[in-house]
C-alpha cells in the first residue's frame, strides 16, 4: 500500500470519528447517544487546549494528558497531525483537492509555493499564548477562536449537524437553535472557501495549533526531504505539496504538514521520508522576523487588558452572561472555556447558546444560557454540560451538588442568577389576567414562585340589582357576554362582604355558587370581580433555572426573566445576603 | 546545490543529535505535564488558606479614662482637650510608631456639608501623633462610596492630612484581602482594606455623627464601613448586624466622635446646610460603642432606636451604659 493511500484511510478514518463523535453528543443511551463515547478525544489531543489551559491555570487537567501523545509523536515524526488526524486538515485537504484538481500542474506548483505570509500563523499563536500567559494582567485563553479543533467542533455541531437535522429531527426531536450562528457560519466557510485561493489556506496561513506542531517538530527525528542531492528538478514533488513546504530545494520542515504527496509524486525516488536532513538543504525553524516575534508578543501583552477596558468582567458584567450549573467564577471561566460549542451541542434543553458580542469580545462563542430558546430552561435534574466540558470551565458536577442535596446541603443548591418579575407585563399583575404558569413550573421544592390572592373588580364590573331571587340575580345592565364568568376565575360581591364564586351568567344575570351574606335588593350595587393568583419570587429559593422565563406566555419579552445576579459561582455577584 | 553535491547520507552520529534534541524535548514535555498535572479539577470556591485578620489595635485600659466628651465649637481645641483628659496621645501612640487613621471620606462632599470627618479635626490628630506623641508615620485612609480621589479632595481631608506630613493612602485593588470574621455571620471570606493596617501599630478612627437612614445613625462603629471592600451594599440587607461585626472586627487604639455640627436629617449624604445642627460635642473614646451610645443623643436617638449599639455590647465591643464609664467632661469657652 502507498503511504498516501495509507494517509488517506487515516483522514477518512478520522473524520468519520469526529463526525461520528458530533453526532454521539446526544443525552440519551442508545449506541449513537453518547453512553461512554469519548467525543471530546480530539480536543483532549489538542495540544493547544492543554497548553493554553497550562498557562492561564498552571495545571494541566488531567483528561487533556492526551495532548502528551500528540505532543510526543510531532516530535519524533513532525505534523503528522495535520494530514493524518485533524478533521479540519483533511476538509481543508479535501476542499483545496477538488478545487484545483483541474488546473495544470505549472499552476498547481505555482499554487503550492512557499509564502511569505505563512508565518501569520506563528503570529497569531504568539498573541494568543501570550494573551494567556500573563495572570497578573488578566490572563484570556483565547485560542478556541481559531483553534482547529474547536473551530470544527463549533461549526459542526451548532451549524451542519442542526442544519441537517432540521428536515429528519433524527439526532434531537425538537429542532435546534444556536444564536449568532451565523457567524459561526461566516468563519467556516470563509476558511473553506479559500481552499480555491490558496489550497489549505487555513493551515498554512492562519492555524495556531499547526503553528505549535511547527514548532513542536522542528527536532523531527524524522523528517520529509531528498535523499540525493542531484534530482531532475522536475519540481513535480511541488505539484500537490499541502503544507508548502517546497521538498525540491530548501524544506521548510516546520511547514511540512507529512502529506506524503511529494514522495508519491517523485518520478525518480529522491525523496524519502528519513532521519536526516534534505540533501537539498532544509530550514527546520519557523519563519518569523524579530519585528513580527515582538510585535505579536506586545500585541497579545495588550489585548486583555485593552479588551478588559470594557468593564465586562468588573462592575459593568452584563446580566444575561448566565453561565451553565458548574461554572467557574467568570474569570477562573475565561482561563479555561475554549468556545468548543460541547455544552452547547450537548445541553438536552438547547437552553445553552454560545454568547455574541454584546457580553463582551473576550466571550464570544462562550456558553450562556437563553432561557427563550430551547426546550425548557436549565433542567433540574441535568448535569450534561459539565461532563463534556473538556476543560472543566464548567465543573463536571453531581445532581447532588447541583441541587445542594445529600454532602452538598450545606453549601445549598448552585444558583445560576434570578428570576424578576416584570410587572409591567405579567397577566396577573397589570391585566387582571389569571395566568400562574411560572408558578406552576418552577421546578424547586418548595417552590421559588409562591401568590398571593388577589380579588379585581374588572373593567365595568359594578352593577346594579334589579332583582335578586334565591342565588339568581338580575342586573338592570345587560352587557354581560353569556357564561363570559363562569370559568370559576369570577367572582361577585356584594356589600364588602366575601366573595361568591359565579356558576354561570346571561347578560343581564349571574347565578352564584352560594348565598350572599346579606340579600341584595333592588338598586343595590354588585360587583364582579376576577380572582387573581399574582407571582412573587422567594429570592432565597430561586435557582435561576429559567423554566419560568421559558414557560412564561408573554412570548416577545417575557414577564418573568432570569438574570446573572445571585448566581453561586462568583462572590462578587451576590444578590442575597447569606448568613 | 552544488555545495552539497558531495554529502555524504546522514551518519550514525548526527542522527544521534537529532533523536536527543527529540529526547530531551519529550523529557521536559513529560515532566511539565507530570510536575502540572491535576487529577481532580478545579474546586468551586477559593481556598481559605490566604485568609487574614486584622490586627488588634487597642490599648490597655486604665479606668476612668476610657471616655471623654467636651463641650466647645472649637474642634482643635476640643479634641485637643478630650485626648489629654484620657491620658493624652502619648497613651495611644507610641515614639517611634507608625499610625492609620480613619476618618469617615464616604462622600465627594464639602466640609461645610458635614458629610465627612472634618479636616481640621484630621489635621489635629496628625499633629498630635506625630508632634507629642512622636510617630514616626501617620497614614489617612478610607474606602469611600464616591470616587475616592475626588472624596479626599474635597472633603478637605486629603490636603489637611498630607499638610501636616500624613500620607493619604487610596483603595486600589491590591490593598485588598479577604477575612474572615471569628464568630460573625456576615463577614465571610470578604475583602477588607488590610494593607495599610497591617502596616500600622495604631489605628484612630474619626466620624462625624449623622443620620443614617437605614441604620438610624452613622458614627463611629458604622465609620468602619469604609474598612469594606466588595460589593459591600449587599450588607445593608442587615445593618445592625454587620455595623455590630464591624465593631467585633475592628479594635481601634482610639474613636473620636465629632458631634460639634451633626446631620441631623437627609442623611448620611447631607447636601445642604441646613441638615446640620450645632451641638458643640466631641467625644472621644476607647469604647466605640460608649461612644456612639453618647453620640445618638445629639441625634436625638435612645440607644434602643439604634440596635446595633446592643448588638455590638453583647459580642463584647463595649457597653452601652456609657455613664458607667465616668466619662470625663469638660468645656471649652
Amino acid at each position: 500500500m502507498k503511504i498516501v493511500t495509507a494517509r488517506r484511510i487515516s483522514q477518512i478514518f478520522f473524520f468519520l470519528l469526529f463526525v461520528w463523535f458530533c453526532i454521539a453528543s446526544t443525552v440519551g443511551g442508545k449506541i449513537w447517544q453518547i453512553r461512554g463515547w469519548p467525543v471530546n478525544w480530539f480536543l483532549q489531543l489538542d495540544p493547544l487546549v492543554a497548553i493554553g489551559t497550562i498557562l492561564t491555570t498552571h495545571t494541566l487537567y488531567a483528561p487533556l494528558i492526551w495532548a502528551l501523545v500528540t505532543v510526543i509523536l510531532t516530535i519524533i515524526f513532525g505534523r503528522f497531525f495535520c494530514s493524518w488526524v485533524c478533521p479540519f486538515g483533511s476538509l481543508h485537504h479535501f476542499a483545496g483537492f477538488l478545487g484545483n484538481r483541474s488546473k495544470p500542474t505549472p499552476k498547481k506548483i505555482q499554487l503550492n509555493k512557499y509564502r511569505k505570509a505563512q508565518c501569520i500563523k506563528y503570529l497569531v499563536l504568539i498573541v494568543f499564548l501570550t494573551m494567556a500567559a500573563f495572570p497578573s494582567i488578566g490572563a484570556s485563553l483565547q485560542t478556541g477562536l481559531l483553534d482547529p479543533i474547536s473551530l470544527i467542533s463549533r461549526s459542526f455541531n451548532l451549524l451542519l449537524l442542526p442544519v441537517l437535522d432540521s428536515s429528519v429531527n433524527f439526532v434531537s426531536a425538537t429542532p435546534r437553535f444556536y444564536e449568532g450562528a451565523w457567524l459561526i457560519f461566516a468563519v467556516f466557510l470563509s476558511a473553506v472557501l479559500l481552499n480555491l485561493v490558496i489550497p489549505r489556506f487555513y493551515c498554512r496561513l492562519i492555524c495556531p495549533l499547526g503553528a505549535l506542531f511547527g514548532i513542536l517538530g522542528r527536532f523531527a527525528v524524522w523528517r520529509i526531504g531528498k535523499n540525493q542531492s542531484l534530482c531532475s528538478d522536475c519540481k513535480l514533488c511541488e505539484r500537490n505539496c499541502e503544507g508548502g513546504c517546497e521538498p525540491a530545494g530548501n524544506i521548510k520542515i516546520s511547514e511540512c504538514v507529512l502529506c506524503f504527496n511529494c514522495l508519491d509524486d517523485c518520478g525518480d525516488d529522491v525523496i524519502s521520508y528519513q532521519t536526516g536532513p534534505s540533501l537539498a538543504g532544509e530550514i527546520t525553524g519557523p519563519d518569523i522576523s524579530r519585528r513580527g516575534f515582538v510585535l505579536s508578543l506586545i500585541g497579545g501583552i495588550f489585548a486583555v487588558p485593552a479588551v478588559r477596558l470594557s468593564g465586562k468582567l468588573s462592575r459593568n458584567w452584563h446580566h444575561k452572561v448566565i453561565r451553565p450549573p458548574g461554572a467557574l467564577a467568570e474569570e477562573e471561566f475565561l482561563k479555561r472555556c475554549i468556545k468548543c460549542g460541547q455544552c452547547m451541542r450537548i445541553c438536552p434543553t438547547n437552553v445553552i447558546q454560545p454568547a455574541g458580542f454584546e457580553a463582551g469580545l473576550e466571550n464570544l462563542w462562550t456558553p450562556v444560557l437563553n432561557n427563550r430558546i430551547g426546550s425548557s430552561g436549565c433542567q433540574l435534574n441535568c448535569v450534561a454540560c459539565g461532563q463534556v466540558c473538556p476543560t472543566s470551565a464548567i465543573r463536571p458536577i453531581t445532581l447532588d451538588e447541583k441541587r445542594g442535596i445529600g454532602k452538598f446541603a450545606d453549601a445549598g443548591p448552585i444558583k445560576l442568577g434570578t428570576a424578576f418579575i416584570d410587572r409591567n407585563r405579567c397577566l396577573p399583575w397589570s391585566f387582571g389576567l389569571p395566568c400562574i404558569v411560572c408558578e406552576e413550573n418552577c421546578p424547586v421544592s418548595p417552590k421559588a414562585i409562591y401568590t398571593r390572592e388577589y380579588f379585581n373588580t374588572i373593567r365595568g364590573g359594578v352593577m346594579t340589582v334589579r332583582k335578586a331571587q334565591g342565588k339568581t340575580v338580575e342586573t338592570v345592565e345587560n352587557t354581560m357576554e353569556a357564561d363570559k364568568f363562569a370559568t370559576g376565575d369570577y367572582y361577585c360581591v356584594f356589600a364588602g362582604e366575601k366573595p361568591v364564586k359565579i356558576a354561570a351568567n346571561s347578560e343581564n344575570s349571574i347565578e352564584i355558587s352560594e348565598n350572599f351574606a346579606k340579600k341584595p335588593a333592588e338598586g343595590d350595587k354588585i360587583a364582579i370581580q376576577v380572582r387573581l393568583q399574582r407571582p412573587y419570587i422567594d429570592i432565597e429559593k430561586c435557582i435561576g433555572c429559567g423554566i419560568c422565563e421559558h414557560e412564561c406566555p408573554v412570548s416577545g419579552r417575557k414577564a418573568i426573566r432570569v438574570s446573572a445576579e445571585g448566581e453561586t459561582r462568583s462572590a462578587d455577584r451576590i444578590l442575597l445576603l447569606k448568613t | 546545490m552544488d555545495k552539497q553535491n558531495n554529502k555524504k547520507p546522514v551518519g550514525r552520529r548526527e542522527f544521534l543529535r537529532w533523536a536527543g534534541k527529540a529526547g530531551i524535548s519529550i523529557a521536559a514535555a513529560s515532566t511539565v505535564s507530570y510536575l502540572l498535572y491535576d487529577a481532580t479539577g478545579p474546586q468551586p470556591h477559593r481556598p481559605a488558606d490566604d485568609l487574614v485578620t486584622l490586627p488588634d489595635f487597642s490599648v490597655k485600659q486604665q479606668p476612668g479614662r476610657t471616655m471623654s466628651i467636651v463641650k466647645g465649637s472649637d474642634r482643635v481645641k476640643t479634641v485637643d482637650k478630650a485626648i489629654e483628659l484620657l491620658g493624652g496621645i502619648e497613651r495611644f501612640v507610641k515614639p517611634g510608631e507608625t499610625v492609620a487613621i480613619k476618618p469617615n471620606v464616604a462622600f465627594a462632599s464639602p466640609p461645610m456639608l458635614g458629610a465627612t470627618a472634618n479636616p481640621q479635626l484630621v489635621a489635629e490628630v496628625v499633629r498630635l501623633c506625630y508632634g507629642r506623641a512622636r510617630a514616626k508615620k501617620v497614614i489617612v485612609t478610607d474606602n469611600p462610596i464616591n470616587d475616592p480621589a475626588s472624596c479626599f479632595t474635597l472633603s478637605g481631608i486629603g490636603k489637611a492630612a498630607e499638610a501636616n506630613g500624613a500620607k493619604v493612602i487610596l483603595p486600589k485593588p491590591h490593598l485588598f484581602k479577604h477575612t474572615t470574621l471569628k464568630g460573625g455571620r456576615l463577614i465571610k471570606d470578604w475583602p477588607v482594606f488590610y494593607e495599610p493596617l497591617a502596616k500600622a501599630d495604631k489605628l484612630i478612627g474619626i466620624a462625624p455623627v449623622k443620620d443614617h437612614h437605614r441604620s438610624g445613625a452613622s458614627m463611629s462603629m458604622k465609620n468602619w464601613y469604609g474598612l469594606l471592600g466588595g460589593r459591600r451594599n449587599i450588607f445593608h440587607q442587615d445593618i445592625n448586624t454587620i455595623i455590630a461585626e464591624l465593631a467585633m472586627m475592628v479594635k481601634p487604639a482610639l474613636v473620636i466622635l465629632d458631634g460639634t455640627e451633626v446631620m441631623i436629617t437627609n442623611g448620611p449624604t447631607g447636601g445642604s446646610a441646613s441638615d446640620l445642627r450645632r451641638t458643640n460635642t466631641l467625644i472621644a473614646s476607647t469604647d466605640m460603642v460608649a461612644a456612639d451610645c453618647c453620640g445618638c443623643g445629639l441625634l436625638n436617638l435612645r440607644v434602643s432606636d439604634l440596635p446595633y449599639l446592643a448588638k455590638a455590647a453583647s459580642a463584647g465591643a463595649g457597653t452601652t451604659d456609657y455613664e458607667s464609664l465616668k466619662p470625663k467632661f469638660a468645656t471649652i469657652s
